[in-house]
């Protein structure tokens, strides 16, 4: 069904399909995704939602790429979806009225990149904590950056019960 | 008795007693090396388990390796009947807090045994996540690396506390005891 797919795709959605890997991948304008993924759901039988996550491009316009990848349980068969986010609007539908996964993932995905998506009423950390200032996987956030939830000890304190510092 | 300070004793003879047991004077000039011996094979243990380091602590603890020979088998499963904490694994800026409060949830006398590298100085994870070091948030009084630590230099780190726990001078000790 693979190479099926791609000219399938191709031809179906008018998008840009090409394997990567042996993998479908299929790049879309932000608009065209409600339409993109009723297609794929309700007619090509793409009935899981994997994973929601971006990639940062940094330097490069637009910034962002906002990845899907879908699974259809009936052929067996795995899809990635792309598209491109501005950094200034860096906003993309969201998935929660096809796939009731989405709602945690693009949660995460706001966690790491900023990804706002539209209809995710929802989109408190989820594994950050409250009171975190930024978006930990953008490239051009500190590696070395901390942000303690505890004050730390003084240090010239540590180790006087004893331990070897 | 001597001086008007009555907290925490426990007359072994009472003043004015019949003259102390030759063999009782040994005893007593051995009490802290007495009690430290007690207490060091009493060590009531506290799993912090977060990470992959619990696979080695599980290994630790059970037939082969077997804590329970060095008196610290039996974990608590709550702080406060705990005396021994040890945080096994990778300890998170969104866990501190929580490490904290169970600490301080423990009674006096307290020790902390950071088990791996990870809950030693965050070991390979430096970044925006992990906290880099139990002993930023409390007083750690072992620390045991490895990734994870051979049971072998956990057994060491447990002896070694030990030997600290009994060289200590307990504070029920006075000088009538």
């Amino acid at each position: 069904m693979r190479d099926g797919l791609v000219e399938l795709l191709d031809g179906r959605l008018g998008t840009t399909a090409w394997l990567s890997h042996g993998m479908p991948v299929i790049e879309i304008g932000a608009g065209q995704l409600p339409e993109v993924v009723r297609v794929l759901r309700d007619e090509l039988g793409f009935d899981m939602l994997l994973d929601v996550t971006a990639v940062d491009w940094l330097g490069r316009t637009p910034r962002f790429e906002v990845v899907w990848h879908v699974f259809s349980t009936r052929d067996c068969q795995r899809l990635r979806i792309k598209t491109r986010v501005p950094e200034e609007a860096s906003e993309v539908d969201s998935l929660v009225g096809w796939y009731g996964s989405a709602a945690f993932m693009e949660r995460e995905c706001h966690d790491m990149f900023g990804i706002r998506f539209r209809g995710n009423a929802d989109l408190r950390p989820i594994l950050l904590y409250e009171g975190f200032v930024g978006h930990p996987l953008r490239k051009d956030y500190d590696k070395h950056h901390e942000q303690p939830l505890v004050p730390y000890r003084d240090t010239a304190d540590r180790g006087t019960q004893g331990g070897p510092r | 008795m001597n001086g008007p300070d009555k907290r925490a004793t426990i007359p072994i003879a009472a003043a004015g007693s019949p003259p102390k047991n030759p063999v009782f004077d040994v005893f007593t000039t051995k009490k802290d090396e007495v009690v430290g011996w007690a207490r060091k094979f009493s060590l009531f243990p506290y799993p912090f388990v977060t990470a992959c380091c619990g696979m080695e602590f599980m290994s630790v603890s059970s037939t082969i390796y077997d804590t329970d020979r060095f008196g610290a088998a039996l974990p608590r499963f709550t702080p406060r009947q705990s005396d021994l904490m040890m945080v096994v694994g990778t300890i998170t800026h969104k866990q501190a807090p929580v490490l904290q409060r169970i600490y301080e949830q423990m009674c006096e006398p307290k020790w902390v045994m950071a088990f791996g590298v990870c809950a030693t100085s965050g070991g390979f994870y430096n970044n925006y996540a992990v906290l880099q070091g139990i002993d930023k948030v409390i007083p750690v009084d072992i620390y045991v690396p490895g990734c994870p630590p051979r049971p072998e230099m956990v057994i060491d780190a447990i002896m070694q506390l030990q030997e600290r726990i009994a060289n200590e001078h307990h504070v029920i000790l006075k000088g009538d005891f």
